[in-house]
């Protein structure tokens, strides 16, 4: 890890004036589970780190009829554990009950999950966001076992990390962005985009821009479901994941989101499987369905064509957990 | 039957031995009282770092070390690998600094300038046409027995073929190898260092420093893991020292990083097969057929035992080729080479088993006698033993008829040997005027329980309670005893300290036997007392005892090997594993593990059955979990973390039914390792049960979803 200067502002707009306006220069930190693992493998080496402990006006959890006011400081276990997110967004309390173990989900935030770096290996090696060498991709040769099905014609290949975008865009979640110009408000889904060049990142957020909230719209009766693939009980990175949210009538579908995760470089909205869901009553068989809509158009690496299948079962069992037809546990 | 004074008690005269009893060291290590080598601060502390090899195969072409030395806080900086040196796998090492924090050695890390001609490499050997289409393969290995092509050709036998494997995993010992080198006036060199060998470190230390090996002293009160790969005090233990002279004699603190630990501490080789075997329709083996393969880095791998434990299949053809690939070396790895050869000869006869469509435990039961010398019938006895606690009748189906169901449950078994004779060992027993008991020893306590087991047989010995005896290893300075490794370290110590407990406590009837009024031979030590056999009322409590003493210490040295034989060699032991495995995601979940073990004389049940437990969850992480991932393109290691090297968690441990054979002809034996044995069937009963489950085999370890979803399309 490089040395680093340390500042540790009381409010988001002193926080914004002490960002760099350039990549690299400077890094927010708030739980520090991803940056500092970053900076130990010398991946990240910002010269400013910019704490945002101090900065309370980024805490908490508001639930009111305007919807969901999750403050940028929220950690994972706060939004596992809210009575409001557990009754009226079941799928935002399953997206981030097995992210990684306790520890993690105990300093783990809202805007530091949305905001991580991808996992790639061989990002995460220091070959960069694209993994290069010598002038060459390395994930279509290489070892992509975890690598993306969707939305890797190149020069992307890693996958998005977040378990909580997935469910934040499936319910129409936005964010509020501080900049140096004053806030502005995001699509959660319009936040994960592509790069296209090693020079570009995958959050639109400018280098000194800081989440300060996320806003989840009123649930009105959507139910929503969330289903991952973990080989291991617990730290483990899902193979792949789904969230689902559905408005009902009965027990039929009048309108779907279904959103992957772990499997493009962005959070994977299908709109494959949201067709397939569309004016159906939820069964198995539609749910599987909805899976294998989900899947179809997955173009897979040479080494991750069982991530096809994941993504299919992924969906197919959000799809039952959002519509209670079954528990979590029981799938 | 003259019996010798050292002999182990009899059954009905073991107060302690055999029982289930706590470890002593418990409440130290659960407090974090327990000081480990990366717990160690020495004033003025210097911290080490190394620069290592960011190529698999390159050769240095230059090497500048300028601007680290001139950057303030190093205190020195070492070039280990310079120029014109060819290096032979990623991560080896090039440079070292010390420096007056971590911070600045990393600073200085960074400062040093290296230049390298890359050269080509291997480093993944599962193709073996590639590897040896590139050179990469030493001359084969050939053994026949027998007549394997007439045995085959047999129209009677019936024959199964399959490939199998397990991959090179790590040792990831949580604590990473390291030490703290200090220096005592010029010439006298103390490292604190986490080590399984604590007698063996300063001959190491001197000959290559050039000093006296006595002038060296090495610490090691509790180590966080070893497996096998802590032995040697490896180069980046040989350059802390030099650091440490370099800079003054100040203490240097060089521990790896995780990376560094996973990249280059230390590897099981791969083993990879395919295999023929080939049975009479009753089940009797008749016909083993291999070629197998597998890579412990450049130096290739040590051969793995095949046919395993059966060795006796009359007809056999091996063929074994290995392969020297760049990347880190090879270490000892709990039970070298046979959780592979168990995976490479288990599974194939499971699958020979179901082609017979015979129940495994039977068909093994039919060929234990293939088994070396008295194994067979322990084998016999411990299948029967698994069976009966894992309700195998009731859980177990033939292979393929685990229902249609997305869960499918199955079981599997296996068996497994080791040697575990105890290993060279002395100890001194102090025996103080006021009662207090002491047993000294160069040992280590690798965690399995040494300390316990020491206290154990000198509190049996004594007549006195565990919590009397104190028990101090961990440093050189103590008498020799041997490094912990081939599971031979109960036998050894537990030998030397029933000698040596056995002397000390003769010397103490001598010195009491007057004020009793009997020769020394008619008392006994019980109880807390030393009384006269048979007239316990006539004795002295064990402090009235030892005050006769006067000023006068007793201090006798135990030995091992030593008179009368307390120990021997080989074991058995078999597991039954039982998994339910999602045939849709591919994910396996181990729901229960149960195993039968065998190792003579039993002194703590308690760590004893904890040996299995921890050897259990070892072996559920390798079966489903551990790989070493290898870049084909840039030759580095892809997961050198704890993320992507994925170990068991809590979760992923299932019910554990250890059951540990006992009785006459199991004490009979004496004391016989335990640390190994029980690592070493868990990869081959899990794919087995995995096959029974699902139909099919998935070939090699580790059983991830991709590999399951493959071999259930494939079926
Ligand atoms: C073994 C393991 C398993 C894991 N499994 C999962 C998983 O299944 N799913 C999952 O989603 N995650 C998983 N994680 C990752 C974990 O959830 C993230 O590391 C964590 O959520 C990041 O939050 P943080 O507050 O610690 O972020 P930090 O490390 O503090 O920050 C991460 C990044 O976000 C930026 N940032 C932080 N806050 C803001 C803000 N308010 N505005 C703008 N930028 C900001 C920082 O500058 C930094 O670049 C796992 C981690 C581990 C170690």
């Amino acid at each position: 890890m490089q040395a680093f200067e340390y500042a540790r502002p009381k409010t988001a707009q002193e926080a914004v004036a002490l960002l760099a306006s350039e990549w690299g220069k400077s890094e927010l930190l708030a739980g520090g589970s991803d940056l500092l693992s970053r900076m130990k493998d010398d991946v990240s080496a910002p010269q400013r780190i910019v704490s945002l402990s101090g900065v309370h006006e980024l805490r908490g959890i508001a639930a009111s009829a305007r919807g969901l006011r999750l403050g940028a400081l929220v950690t994972l276990d706060e939004l596992e554990t809210h009575p409001a997110v557990r009754e009226h967004y079941a799928g935002i309390a399953q997206a981030v009950e097995q992210v990684g173990g306790p520890q993690i989900r105990n300093v783990g935030t809202v805007g530091g999950n949305l905001c991580q770096r991808p996992r790639c290996w061989y990002y995460r090696n220091g070959f960069g966001l694209l993994a290069t060498y010598k002038g060459r991709p390395l994930v279509p040769d290489g070892d992509n076992r975890y690598h993306a099905i969707f939305g890797n014609e190149g020069p992307a290949y890693f996958v998005s990390p977040s378990s909580l975008a997935p469910i934040l865009i499936a319910l129409g979640a936005s964010l509020r962005l501080l900049g140096p110009d004053g806030p502005r408000d995001l699509p959660v889904e319009q936040f994960f985009v592509t790069p296209k060049s090693e020079a570009e990142r995958e959050h639109a957020i400018k280098p000194n821009e800081v989440i300060t909230e996320v806003l989840v719209p009123p649930a009105n009766g959507t139910k929503s479901g969330f289903y991952e693939i973990l080989q291991k009980e617990s730290l483990d990175w899902p193979l792949a994941m789904a969230a689902v949210a559905l408005q009902m009538e009965g027990r039929r579908v009048e309108k779907a989101r279904v959103v992957l995760g772990q499997v493009a470089p962005v959070p994977w909205p299908s709109a494959e499987a949201e067709e397939a869901l569309k004016g159906k009553m939820v069964s198995e068989e539609v749910a599987e369905e909805a899976g294998r809509a989900a899947a179809s158009k997955a173009t897979p690496l040479s080494k991750n064509k069982y991530k096809v299948q994941l993504a299919r079962v992924a969906v197919k069992r959000a799809v039952l957990l959002a519509a209670g037809l079954v528990k979590k546990g029981e799938v | 039957m003259a019996t010798c004074k050292y002999d182990w008690p009899e059954a009905a005269e073991r107060h302690l031995i055999g029982k289930p009893i706590s470890r002593i060291d418990g409440p130290a290590k659960s407090s974090g009282r327990a000081k480990y080598t990366y717990d160690i601060n020495r004033p003025g502390m210097l911290f080490g770092k190394v620069l290592r090899c960011p190529h698999a195969h390159a050769k240095v072409t230059s090497i500048d070390i300028s601007e680290a030395k001139n950057l303030p806080g190093v205190k020195a900086v070492r070039v280990i690998q310079g120029e014109g040196k060819e290096i032979l796998w990623g991560g080896d090492e090039i440079a070292c600094v010390a420096a007056v924090s971590e911070e600045v050695a990393e600073d200085a890390i960074r400062r040093i300038k290296v230049q390298y001609e890359e050269l080509p490499f291997l480093v993944n050997e599962e193709d073996l046409e590639r590897a040896q289409s590139q050179g990469h393969t030493r001359a084969p290995s050939v053994q026949t027995k027998g007549d394997p092509d007439k045995a085959f050709a047999d129209p009677d036998v019936v024959i199964s073929e399959g490939y199998y494997g397990a991959p090179v995993i790590t040792h990831c010992c949580l604590e990473t190898h390291g030490q703290v080198t200090e220096y005592d006036g010029s010439d006298h060199l103390r490292v604190w260092i986490s080590t399984q060998g604590v007698s063996t470190i300063p001959q190491q230390f001197a000959e290559v420093l050039g000093l006296p090996a006595t002038h060296v002293e090495a610490i090691c009160d509790y180590i966080g893991g070893g497996f096998g790969s802590k032995f040697q005090i490896d180069r980046w233990g040989v350059e802390c020292a030099r650091l440490s002279k370099d800079a003054g004699g100040k203490a240097v603190k060089l521990m790896l990083e995780r990376d560094a630990e996973l990249k280059v501490a230390g590897t099981r080789p791969s083993a990879f097969a395919k295999v023929k075997v080939a049975a009479k329709k009753d089940g009797t083996l008749v016909a083993w057929q291999s070629e197998a393969w597998g890579t412990g880095g450049v130096a290739g791998a040590g051969v793995p035992p095949l046919p395993y434990v059966l060795e006796g299949i009359p007809n056999q053809s091996k063929k074994y080729t290995a392969v020297s690939t760049n990347t880190g070396g090879a270490r000892a790895w709990r039970a070298p080479n046979h959780p592979q050869a168990a995976v490479l000869t288990l599974c194939a006869l499971d699958d020979l088993a179901a082609k017979l469509e015979m129940d495994p435990i039977e068909f093994l039961t039919k060929n234990t006698g293939l088994a070396p010398e008295h194994l067979g019938e322990t084998y016999n006895d411990e299948l029967a033993k698994v069976a009966e606690l894992s309700e195998w009748k009731k859980y177990w189906h033939p292979r393929g008829r685990g229902g249609s169901g997305r869960i499918r449950r199955g079981l599997g078994v296996s068996i497994h040997t080791w040697g575990g004779r105890g290993h060279n060992s002395n100890c001194d027993v102090l025996i103080q005027p006021d009662g207090s008991v002491e047993v000294r020893l160069g040992s280590q306590d690798l965690g399995t329980g040494t300390r316990t087991v020491i206290a154990i047989v000198a509190a049996e010995t004594l007549g006195l309670p565990v919590e009397a005896i104190k028990v101090t290893l961990g440093d050189s300075r103590y008498p020799y005893s041997g490094a912990s490794g081939g599971s031979t370290t109960v036998g050894g110590v537990s030998a030397s300290t029933r000698r040596g407990s056995v002397d000390a406590r003769d010397q103490l009837f001598a010195a009491v036997a007057p004020a009793l009024g009997v020769p020394p031979d008619q008392l006994e030590a019980a109880a807390g007392h030393i009384r006269v056999k048979g007239n316990p009322a006539k004795s002295l409590s064990w402090k009235q005892a030892c005050a006769r003493l006067g000023t006068k210490t007793i201090q006798a040295t135990g030995k091992n090997p030593g008179p009368c034989e307390l120990g021997s060699s080989g074991v058995g032991g078999a597991q039954v594993a039982d998994v339910s495995v999602d045939t849709e995601t591919g994910r396996i979940k181990v729901n229960r593990m149960i195993a039968a073990q065998d190792c003579g004389l039993i002194i703590d049940m308690k760590t004893a059955e904890s040996q299995v437990y921890g050897a259990m969850i070892m072996g559920i992480s390798y079966a489903l979990f551990e790989e070493r991932v290898m870049d084909d393109q840039t030759g580095i290691m892809l997961n050198p973390n704890m993320e992507f090297y994925k170990l068991a968690t809590i979760g992923d441990i299932p019910e554990f039914i250890v059951h540990m054979m006992t009785g006459p002809q199991y004490d009979r034996r004496g004391v016989i390792g335990l640390g190994e044995p029980p690592v070493i069937s868990p990869g081959a009963a899990i794919s087995n049960a995995v096959a029974n489950a699902i139909g099919v085999r998935v070939p090699t370890l580790p059983l991830t979803p991709d590999k399951v979803l493959a071999a259930l399309e494939k079926a």
